[in-house]
């Protein structure tokens, strides 16, 4: 995907979100670091040029809420910021790929103990199949089949100068660039 | 991170990690379910030769709050007269299967031994006269919470630390000079010369005698606490000459330099080290200290044993 | 007690001349008149010197069996090349009755591999308040003439300068710990400097000791009285010593071989393997220590062995145990820090490890020339022999050895106390 197409697939997720809540109201919009963070601030943003007015957006770390903490050395940990109350919001959750799913259970943890939102969806640029739990994505910018061997490169203007998602098919030694396999 | 044992173990990014996710971790104190599952599954012992309920508690939230089992261990009084040596208690213990001692000794050295003997995480929570690492942070946390407040982008090098009173018995300012040498401030010690530790020419700080001519210089004035005890030891004469020479007295407070904090590690000597007007000032970073115990030894206990048993960093 | 001859072919004397010895009878004999059939030792290329004596051994017997015994302690120095020790009074009970000091010697009669010769507390029960019955140990059968309080100082002026002129009607010695507690009280542990500031490690000024040297030197120019300083650890004291020896004042002085070999650095990892009273002191005591033991101002070695059981060392190093063993590394040591360094030759290895410890205890049979006729009480030394020291390669019942780890000299290779032999390699 290039900028273009990624921009596309957010107007149109920004599209679909407002439609499915009829409106913007009680949603908050939060990004799972590190991608997902300024995609939902741009998904934020583009719901807000849609309705007139600021649609409230944040972050979720979920770093302590991973159920697989013990098999790597220390993993560094996010910010959480909630623009306000998770209780009664639809909090809608947004990530750069969706994968095996894992990442997506440790968020609707970490939610579970910030409050009780009204409803939670998921919104995800990419969805790339070989889910390990029973997480679908209500929103998705575009399917790419992968295999499993492969990883999913997506690199955004704000944390890599540049908007595109490919396909790596070797393993490249760690760039530090965003590859959700290795996560 | 395998053991946090004395302030020098750090490096600048590691204290710089540890003060960023106690920040992070102080939110936590505010939600509705004060608890995050990072260290479910993990048991810590607070191993404890010698009473400090404040610091026991305040390990023991923290843990609690990572969602550890925390269990206290309360060894006190002379293991020696007990016939048990140091080895065999920290064996016993740590044969139960347990992922970090926490471990208090009025003896120095004790955590460093400790470490040694066994496979858990070791983490120094106050050591005879040698270091209280997580102190140091802590007090380092709350000095860069009150510098923030005034410029988010301060300097640690454009800073200056007094630290003034029982220099010799004092495990808080050996791991705060550490520290501070790591964040790059200028640390100041300041006590009679009777109370000032053999060698400390030699540390990374300067040294001085006289409180008043430091004063004025001092962004943040870390006040020791005097035992009364060390006047049967011919420390120093009497409280009062204690007071008149080395104590933050109202007229002190008065002569600080505009927008300085003021720390004590605790428990506060009021009349003797410090006055009541300045332990209860606006200035006093003394409530905030406490209140960062929690976060900063969550930050820490998340560090140590966050990830696989191997303790590194990622 | 009599042993068939043995006659030891080949061996150099200190002074370096070859010459066989024949052991006889507890005596050296005129190696001629050897028996055809006579046990033969081959000491081609070796050096014999004069039994080792100790001023300064901690046996443990009676009271602490489970850290040593009149017999391992003793199995341990002629290992060291040992043929004598003075046994210190810290006991339990402490030796100082004469009934103590006799059953102390008995103890050595029947279970000893070299001679025990008891040391007398000075003051009853090592209190520092009252004098122990001096003299009546020195009546004894024990025969005592080494007093010391040791691991206590004798801190109480009057009590020292009544000890010193007491003693000389016997030509006894007071043996002094110099340690003034109030400069080194109980929490002092550490040389106090860099180290102990850092540590926070309760600090052992040198003064502490420098100053009671002072005073007592000055006790025994006023009573004419012979006075030791035990394990001598500062150039402070080198200094007090050289002054007092000047002035023709009667006082001897040990150093022991950790302090000649061991600093300050060693205690950096908090092991209490490493703590001794006194402590280990940096570099520049060293050199001063090995300096003086070269020139005579100090006069011997004493180990100072002091054995302890596992769990009284496995504390945290503030609560452990005070001392370390050194009868089985003793001549290693002194071989290391002085001859390997030029700064002594054998001969006066000799001189500072037999002959002059055994002039100060008063020991007819000991430090006496490897001569026909004398007592047969010898070590034959491999200069070239090295090792590397493993704590639990040991005939003492403790492991608290500091030098564990190290490659060291081990030039023991047997030992001979009264003809007979009580270590073979």
């Amino acid at each position: 995907m290039n900028a273009e197409e990624i921009n596309r697939s957010l107007a149109r997720i920004a599209h679909q979100v407002l439609e499915a809540n009829h409106g913007a109201r009680d949603l908050m919009v939060l990004g799972i670091p590190t991608r997902g963070v300024p995609l939902a601030a741009r998904l934020a943003r583009l719901m807000g040029e849609v309705e007139g007015h600021p649609v409230p957006t944040g972050q979720l770390d979920v770093t302590m809420y991973r159920d697989d903490l013990r098999s790597q050395p220390t993993r560094p940990v996010g910010r959480t910021v909630l623009p306000g109350d998770v209780d009664g919001a639809v909090v809608v959750l947004v990530d750069d790929v969706l994968y095996s799913g894992r990442t997506v259970v440790a968020a609707l943890d970490a939610l579970h103990d910030l409050g009780r939102p009204a409803a939670i969806r998921l919104a995800v640029l990419v969805d790339r199949g070989h889910r390990q739990v029973p997480v679908r994505a209500d929103h998705v910018g575009k399917n790419l089949p992968t295999a499993s061997h492969e990883r999913v490169q997506v690199r955004l203007a704000e944390t890599d100068d540049v908007d595109a998602v490919a396909i790596l098919r070797d393993t490249p030694a760690d760039t530090g660039v965003g590859t959700e396999g290795t996560r | 991170m395998k053991h946090l044992l004395s302030a020098a173990d750090l490096s600048l990014d590691e204290v710089t990690g540890i003060l960023d996710l106690a920040e992070e971790m102080s939110q936590v104190q505010s939600r509705p379910v004060k608890k995050l599952p990072a260290l479910r599954g993990r048991t810590v012992v607070n191993l404890f030769f010698e009473d400090s309920t404040r610091t026991r508690s305040s390990f023991e939230l923290a843990g609690k709050w990572l969602s550890a089992d925390v269990i206290n261990v309360s060894a006190k009084g002379s293991s020696v007269s007990k016939g048990e040596s140091l080895r065999d208690t920290v064996l016993t213990v740590a044969a139960m299967g347990v992922d970090a001692l926490v471990i208090r000794h009025m003896a120095s050295g004790a955590p460093q031994q400790a470490a040694q003997w066994v496979d858990a995480h070791v983490l120094n929570a106050g050591d005879g006269t040698h270091e209280h690492p997580t102190q140091a942070l802590l007090d380092a946390f709350s000095m860069r919470r009150h510098f923030r407040a005034s410029d988010p982008d301060f300097d640690w090098r454009d800073k200056t630390v007094a630290v003034v009173g029982d220099l010799t018995h004092s495990r808080v300012v050996r791991s705060n000079v550490l520290l501070l040498r790591t964040l790059g401030a200028r640390v100041v010690l300041v006590a009679p010369p009777t109370l000032l530790p053999s060698g400390v020419q030699s540390w990374p700080a300067e040294v001085s005698t006289d409180l008043d001519e430091v004063l004025g210089s001092a962004d943040v004035v870390m006040m020791l606490r005097v035992q009364r005890e060390r006047m049967s030891g011919g420390y120093f004469p009497t409280a009062r000459e204690y007071t008149v020479g080395y104590g933050l007295t109202r007229d002190r407070l008065a002569r600080l330099k505009p927008g300085a904090a003021i720390c004590h590690p605790g428990p506060m000597n009021r009349g003797l080290e410090i006055s009541a007007d300045a332990a209860d000032s606006a200035a006093s970073l003394v409530l905030d200290q406490v209140a960062s115990g929690v976060a900063v030894r969550m930050s820490v206990l998340y560090h140590l044993l966050g990830g696989d048993d191997e303790g590194g960093t990622r | 007690m009599t042993h068939p001859p043995v006659l030891i072919t080949g061996a150099r004397l200190p002074d370096g001349q070859p010459r066989d010895l024949l052991l006889e009878g507890g005596r050296f004999a005129d190696p001629t008149s050897a028996p055809a059939d006579v046990r033969r030792v081959d000491a081609d290329g070796l050096l014999a010197l004069p039994g080792l004596v100790d001023l300064h051994t901690h046996l443990r017997e009676p009271g602490r069996e489970d850290a040593e015994t009149v017999r391992t302690g003793t199995l341990a120095a002629a290992r060291g090349g040992y043929t004598a020790v003075l046994a210190m009074a810290n006991t339990s009970p402490v030796t100082d009755t004469a009934e103590a000091a006799e059953h102390v010697a008995a103890l050595g009669r029947r279970d000893g591999c070299a001679q025990v010769v008891p040391v007398g507390a000075v003051t009853k029960g090592l209190a520092g308040e009252e004098l122990a019955e001096l003299g009546l140990m020195a009546r004894s059968a024990a025969g005592v003439r080494v007093f010391s309080d040791d691991g206590h100082c004798v801190h109480d002026s009057r009590l020292m300068r009544r000890a010193l002129e007491y003693v000389r009607a016997f030509d006894g010695v007071i043996a002094q710990h110099a340690q003034d507690p109030r400069l080194a009280g109980p929490d002092a542990c550490c040389h106090e400097g860099e180290i102990s500031g850092r540590l926070g490690l309760g600090g052992w000024p040198a003064v502490a000791e420098s100053t009671i040297v002072a005073r007592d030197v000055q006790l025994a120019r006023l009573t004419g009285s012979r006075l030791h300083v035990c394990h001598v650890s500062t150039a402070e004291t080198v200094e007090v010593l050289h002054w007092a020896k000047g002035l023709g004042i009667a006082v001897t002085a040990e150093v022991t071989p950790h302090h000649l070999l061991l600093t300050t650095e060693a205690v950096t990892g908090y092991d209490p393997t490493f703590k001794v009273n006194p402590p280990l002191r940096p570099d520049e005591h060293v050199t001063a220590l090995r300096q003086a033991l070269a020139d005579g101002t100090i006069d011997a070695v004493g180990t100072d062995h002091a054995p302890h059981a596992r769990h009284d060392k496995e504390h945290a190093f503030a609560d452990a145990a005070f001392g370390m063993v050194g009868l089985e590394t003793a001549l290693g040591v002194v071989a290391a820090t002085m001859v390997e360094t030029g700064l002594m030759g054998w001969e006066d290895v000799a001189v500072r490890m037999s002959t002059t410890p055994a002039r100060i205890a008063g020991l007819a049979e000991q430090g006496r020339p490897l001569a026909v006729g004398e007592p047969a009480n010898l070590v034959l030394v491999d200069p070239s022999r090295r090792t590397r020291v493993d704590a639990a390669d040991t005939l003492s019942l403790s492991r608290n050895n500091p030098y564990s780890g190290l490659e060291l000299p081990d030039p023991v290779v047997a030992t001979f106390w009264q003809g007979r032999p009580t270590f073979t390699r």
